[in-house]
C-alpha cells in the first residue's frame, strides 16, 4: 500500500515538473547569454493555445506541437528584437509580452474556439521492456513523450552548454561580453539564438499542458507558472541540473501537499498549500552559503565601446 | 364649414396622442453593466450569470434590454474602477459579481444613489450603513450538492468521493458541506476526501488533484469554479463519475458527467429589474434555492444510461 503511494507521487510529480523543465530551461539559456525574459508566461500561454488549436483542425498532435514551436519562436524573436537590437529595460519587456500573450491567446479562444472542450492529446507511451520493470518502470517509463522531451532536455542542454563551442560562446557572451566581441563572437546572434530557442521550449512547455497533460485550453490555462519557471533559473544557479533539481522539488512536494490533503490530515489546506514554496525558500537559503552569481552581463544590452 | 373644423381638429388631437404614445412606448432600454473575476466562457462562475443575461436579453428583446460586461477583473481595484465608470455612464444596474466586490459597492453606491448595484454570492445588502441601492443575492449551494451527493452515493461502487475545491469560502464551501451531507444520508461508511487547490484557475492542479483523488481509490469526482475542467479532464480519462456546479458541465465529458447544479441567476435578477423600475433601488436579498428554480438539477441521461442502451443496440446485451 505504501509502494502504491509513493508511486503516486513521484508520477504526479514528474508531470506537474514537465511544463516548467521546458520553461526554465529555455529562460537558462537566455540568462546565461544575459538576457533576462520574464514573459515567459505569455509564451506559454501562445503555445498552449496554438497547439490545442492546431489539434482541434488537423487532428495531429505532431502538428500541433510544430505549432507551438514555431509561435514560441516567433514570440522569442520578438523577445529578442525587443531586448538585444532596441535595448529595452529587460524586466518591463517581459511584463508587456506577457500580457500580450495572455490577452493574444484569450482573444483568440474566444473567437476561434469560444468555449472549453477537450482533446485526445498525447497519451502514456510504454517504453518497450524498461515499463515493465517493477515501481521504476511504471513511476518513470510509462509517461508520455513530452515528458520524456523535458526531461531528456537536461543532459542535452547541460552538455551543449559545457562542452561545446557555442555553449561556451553562450557563456561568455553572458559573464564578458566586451571580450567575447573582441574575440570575433557575435553577440547579437548569440542573444538572438539562445532567445529564440528559449521561447521555443516556453512554447513546447504550453503544449505539454494543453494537448499532452491537461487536454483542454482555458484563459489564462498556465495560472503565472512561466514565473515560477524564471524563479527556477535563479534557484538552479544558471545551472540545468540544479534546474530539474529545483522543479522536482518544487513539484514534489506539491504533489506531497494534495495526498496530505486528500488523505484528510488535520493540517488546514492553507499551510500546505505553502509548503512548496516555503521549503524551496529554506532550500535555496541553505544553499545560499556557496554564493552564486549570475552571469555578469544579465540585464545588460550591449553596447560596443561601452 | 364649422363641423369639417371640428373635425380635422379632432383628427389632429388624436394624431399628436397617438405619436406621444408611441414616443412613450419607444422608452430607453434597461442597461446592466456585468463586471466579473473571470471569462464569459469559464465553464463556471462567470459564464452562469452571462448565460441568465443573454437569456433574459432574449426573452426582454434588445430594445428593452441590454447589458455590457467587463470581464477578468480579478483585482479589486481594476474592478472598483470599472464599477465607477459603469454608474457614471448611466447604466441602470451594475452587477459586480463577486463576494470581493463588497468593500468597492460600499464606497460607491452613495455617490450613485440613482443607480442599483448587485453582487454575490453573500447575504449583506449594508442598510445598517445607511446604503439604500445594493442588491445581494446568494444560491444555498448546499442544496444542490445535497442532491449530488445523494445521486453520487448511489452510483458509486467504491465507497470513496473526491471534492477538489478552490478556496474554502463562500459557494464552495457551501457546497462542498452539502454535498458531504447528501453522501452520508445514503451511505454513513462513505468516505469523502476534500483538496482545497487554493486557486480558482490553477487548472494543472486541479488535475494532479483528481489523480490524487483516484488513486486513493475515489470513483467520483466533484468541484467548483473554473479549475474544474482539469478535473473533468482526469474523470474522463480514467472513467470516475463528475458531479458539477455553476452550469451545465456535461458537454466536456458527456458520457462521465452525470449531474450538474445549474444556478439560474434569473430567478434574481427578473424581480430585481422590476424592483429598480418601480424605483425601489435595492436592500433586498435574493436566495436561488431548489424551490424557487433559482437552482436547478441538470441530469444527463448519457452519462447514467448511454453506455447500457448503447450496448442493448449493439447486441452486446441479449435480452430475449
Amino acid at each position: 500500500m505504501e509502494v502504491t503511494i509513493i508511486i503516486g507521487i513521484i508520477k504526479s510529480a514528474i508531470r506537474l515538473a514537465t511544463p516548467y523543465l521546458y520553461a526554465s530551461i529555455g529562460e537558462t539559456l537566455g540568462q546565461l547569454s544575459g538576457v533576462l525574459n520574464l514573459g515567459v508566461d505569455g509564451v506559454m500561454l501562445m503555445g498552449a493555445f496554438v497547439a490545442f488549436y492546431t489539434v482541434t483542425q488537423t487532428g495531429s498532435l505532431f502538428l500541433g506541437l510544430l505549432a507551438a514551436i514555431l509561435v514560441g519562436a516567433v514570440f522569442g524573436l520578438l523577445i529578442a528584437f525587443i531586448n538585444v537590437t532596441l535595448k529595452a529595460e529587460q524586466g518591463i519587456s517581459g511584463i508587456g509580452v506577457y500580457i500580450f500573450g495572455l490577452g493574444l491567446s484569450s482573444l483568440l479562444f474566444r473567437v476561434l474556439i469560444g468555449t472549453v472542450q477537450t482533446i485526445n492529446g498525447f497519451s502514456p507511451l510504454h517504453i518497450p521492456l524498461i515499463s515493465k520493470i517493477p515501481i521504476f518502470g511504471e513511476i518513470f517509463f510509462q509517461q508520455n513523450i513530452l515528458v520524456y522531451g523535458a526531461f531528456l532536455l537536461v543532459p542535452f542542454t547541460w552538455f551543449i552548454i559545457n562542452k561545446t563551442p557555442l555553449g561556451l560562446s553562450i557563456r561568455a557572451v553572458g559573464q564578458h561580453p566586451e571580450a567575447a566581441d573582441s574575440l570575433g563572437v557575435n553577440i547579437v546572434r548569440i542573444r538572438y539564438l539562445t532567445v529564440i530557442v528559449g521561447g521555443m521550449l516556453s512554447g513546447i512547455a504550453g503544449a505539454s499542458l494543453s494537448i499532452a497533460l491537461l487536454n483542454v485550453f482555458q484563459q489564462n490555462l498556465t495560472n503565472g507558472m512561466g514565473f515560477i519557471a524564471v524563479a527556477l533559473v535563479y534557484f538552479g544557479a544558471w545551472r540545468p541540473i540544479s534546474v530539474l533539481a529545483g522543479a522536482l522539488l518544487f513539484s514534489t512536494v506539491n504533489a506531497i501537499q494534495i495526498w496530505i490533503q486528500v488523505q484528510g490530515v488535520n493540517i488546514p489546506s492553507d499551510f500546505t498549500l505553502m509548503l512548496p514554496y516555503i521549503v524551496t525558500i529554506i532550500v535555496l537559503t541553505a544553499m545560499a552559503k556557496r554564493r552564486v552569481r549570475p552571469p555578469k552581463a544579465l540585464n545588460k544590452p550591449f553596447e560596443r565601446g561601452e | 364649414m364649422m363641423k369639417l373644423k371640428k373635425f380635422i381638429f379632432c383628427i389632429a388631437i388624436t394624431s399628436l396622442l397617438v405619436f406621444s404614445l408611441a414616443f412613450g412606448v419607444n422608452a430607453e432600454p434597461f442597461k446592466v453593466a456585468f463586471i466579473m473575476p473571470s471569462t464569459i466562457n469559464d465553464f463556471a462562475w462567470s459564464q452562469s450569470m452571462y448565460d441568465a443575461l443573454m437569456t433574459i436579453q432574449e426573452q426582454m428583446g434588445k430594445e428593452e434590454f441590454q447589458f455590457d460586461y467587463s470581464e477578468s477583473m480579478f483585482v479589486v481595484a481594476d474592478a472598483a474602477a470599472a464599477i465607477r465608470d459603469y454608474a457614471s455612464e448611466g447604466y441602470d444596474l451594475v452587477i459586480a459579481h463577486g463576494s470581493q466586490y463588497g468593500s468597492s459597492l460600499v464606497e460607491i453606491a452613495p455617490d450613485f444613489p440613482n443607480t442599483s448595484f448587485a453582487w454575490g454570492s453573500t447575504a449583506n445588502v449594508f442598510t445598517d450603513q445607511g446604503i439604500k441601492n445594493i442588491f445581494a443575492y446568494e444560491p444555498l449551494a448546499e442544496q444542490g450538492g445535497f442532491v449530488n451527493g445523494v445521486l453520487a452515493a448511489k452510483l458509486s461502487r467504491s465507497g470513496v468521493f473526491g471534492v477538489i475545491g478552490p478556496i474554502e469560502t463562500g459557494d464552495a464551501k457551501h457546497y462542498t458541506e452539502g454535498f458531504k451531507a447528501g453522501i452520508e444520508s445514503v451511505n454513513p461508511e462513505a468516505q469523502v476526501n476534500v483538496t482545497w487547490i487554493g486557486s480558482y484557475s490553477d487548472v494543472a492542479l486541479a488535475s494532479e488533484a483528481a489523480q490524487t483523488h483516484m488513486d486513493a481509490g475515489a470513483d467520483v469526482l466533484t468541484g467548483t469554479s473554473q479549475m474544474v475542467v482539469g478535473a473533468i479532464g482526469v474523470a474522463q480519462q480514467r472513467g470516475a463519475y463528475w458531479f458539477g456546479y455553476d452550469v451545465d458541465q456535461s458537454t466536456l465529458a458527456p458520457q462521465h458527467v452525470v449531474s450538474s447544479v445549474d444556478v439560474v441567476w434569473a430567478v434574481a435578477l427578473k424581480p430585481m429589474i422590476e424592483m429598480i423600475k418601480k424605483g425601489e433601488m435595492g436592500g433586498k436579498i435574493f436566495t436561488l434555492n431548489l424551490e424557487n428554480g433559482g437552482l436547478k438539477i441538470v441530469v444527463n441521461e448519457e452519462a447514467l444510461v448511454g453506455k447500457t442502451i448503447e450496448d442493448i443496440i449493439e447486441g452486446k446485451i441479449m435480452l430475449r
